[in-house]
């Protein structure tokens, strides 16, 4: 199924991508398999939204979804179903922080 | 006709600065990876069109990226800095063991033979090496397999290792220096690496005389003389003449041996430069003077340049990594500022002038001399 991915303004600078992401996912989607499948499209985005080795999210990056906060929920937690019908994207946020 | 690239790492991007020869009039490019910290930019001594860039970010990570066309276009290639083995420990700032961390790349040193060998000196402390044009990196273990990695401990500005210089007549030869470890030597390609820190002094350690706990802020030496080695340290400019084994202190009539960065002549092995900076607690130049400080003699004696720089009410830094100097005939001096200065000599440091006034604060500067 389709995905819609929004990304933080450096990340699609970085990805060189304007506006939304358009993943396929198989099977219901979860945080774990739409990051799988934004790295695997986007290879340069690896490391910059969960460390490569522990896969752990970097502390100043967030997930929403259908005005949920899910930075908190586990890797393989389903992601809503609006999410699943493209109806809602699922966002990942710099945190509003520094300088 | 020789052309200058200079390559500037900032805190908000990258910026390229051109000339021609006579180095009057300069263009600007950038920036590159506007908002990003750019900790350091270099280019390959054996193909100056492959430039590598430390990209980074508190929120993104880290990100290494290479141009193969002299700055004009980029692409990421491999971030992935992984230790080798079970990290272990370092101290942390109140001596208590704290485990290995990556966290940003400081500095990027191409080899002077190969463009797709590149090393990378981490925070915290170790030096990676990718020999596929960065696309993939792995740590040469040798160095914090030197059995003092568990009495590192970091600087102000965390556990770094910011200086790699490499031996021009000895392929298996690289000097490192680690904020506060000290300066460190290998002979064997990086397996084995002897602490050469004899003569250090550093009166602010449990030990002053310790063989580790250094904190060293830069290394430099002429490519002529690869065993003579130059040393800002935190406080104290220190020289060696027998490639690190022992070192002396050259500090001489210096207002302040606190600084960051220090340099060598492109063609007089005995004229280096240093910026002195007030102290490690006031991080800006004494009496708002902003004065580069050249001795001809090695160290020792040394005389203020001041021709083209502000001497009043500057209070900027000059950061480690942030002087360099072109090869041209008459060799130009370059340094960046915190206030976001470039400052350009054409005539090894007799007079100054900004090449570019108001950019971020700045943390790199590299020169390419192009012909």
């Amino acid at each position: 199924m389709t995905i819609r991915v929004v990304l933080p303004a450096h990340l699609r600078t970085l990805a060189q991508v304007k506006g939304e992401v358009k993943l396929e996912v198989e099977g219901h989607p979860t945080l774990r398999s739409v990051l799988d499948a934004l790295e695997a499209s986007y290879p340069m985005l690896a490391g910059t939204i969960r460390d490569q080795t522990t896969q752990q999210r970097r502390p100043y990056v967030r997930f929403f979804a259908c005005q949920q906060d899910l930075s908190h929920e586990p890797p393989d937690t389903p992601l809503p179903d609006e999410v699943t019908t493209a109806a809602e994207p699922f966002l990942v946020i710099g945190a509003i922080a520094g300088g | 006709m020789s052309n200058v690239r200079v390559l500037v790492g900032t805190r908000k991007g990258a910026f390229i600065l051109t000339s021609d020869g006579k180095r009057e009039k300069w263009d600007i490019s950038g920036p590159h990876f506007a908002g990003w910290e750019i900790y350091h930019v270099k280019g390959s001594s054996a193909d100056p069109n492959r430039i590598y860039a430390s990209q980074c970010s508190g929120w993104f990570g880290q990100l290494i990226q290479r141009s193969d066309d002299g700055g004009k276009t980029w692409a990421p290639v491999g971030n992935k800095f992984v230790y080798d083995g079970v990290p272990g420990t370092h101290q942390w700032y109140d001596g208590t063991p704290h485990p290995w961390e990556f966290k940003r790349v400081w500095h990027l040193e191409p080899s002077l033979t190969d463009p797709d060998t590149v090393y990378a000196g981490i925070e915290d402390a170790a030096i990676f090496r990718s020999k596929d044009g960065g696309q993939n990196w792995e740590e040469i273990p040798g160095l914090r397999g030197h059995g003092s990695g568990p009495r590192w401990q970091p600087g102000a500005g965390g556990m770094c290792l910011h200086t790699i210089l490499q031996d021009p007549s000895n392929p298996n030869r690289l000097f490192i220096a680690i904020s506060a470890a000290g300066a460190f030597r290998t002979d064997d390609g990086g397996d084995t690496w002897k602490a050469i820190n004899q003569g250090l002094k550093s009166e602010y350690i449990p030990d002053p005389n310790a063989e580790v706990g250094h904190c060293v802020h830069r290394i430099a030496m002429h490519r002529s003389r690869p065993n003579v080695l130059y040393m800002q340290k935190h406080w104290d400019v220190m020289r060696s003449d027998n490639s690190g084994d022992t070192w002396h202190e050259v500090s001489g009539n210096l207002p302040t041996d606190f600084g960051f960065p220090i340099d060598v002549h492109a063609h007089e092995p005995e004229t280096i430069y240093v910026v002195p900076i007030k102290s490690d607690s006031e991080h800006y130049p004494p009496e708002g003077k902003l004065r580069v400080y050249r001795s001809r003699t090695g160290g020792n004696e040394w005389e203020a340049l001041t021709n083209g720089l502000p001497q009043s009410d500057c209070y900027v830094n000059v950061l480690r990594d942030a002087m360099a100097v072109d090869s041209l005939d008459s060799c130009g001096i370059y340094f960046g500022t915190t206030g976001g200065q470039v400052y350009a000599s054409a005539n090894s440091g007799d007079t100054w002038a900004p090449i570019v006034r108001d950019l971020p604060a700045v943390l790199s500067v590299e020169v390419q001399t192009l012909s």
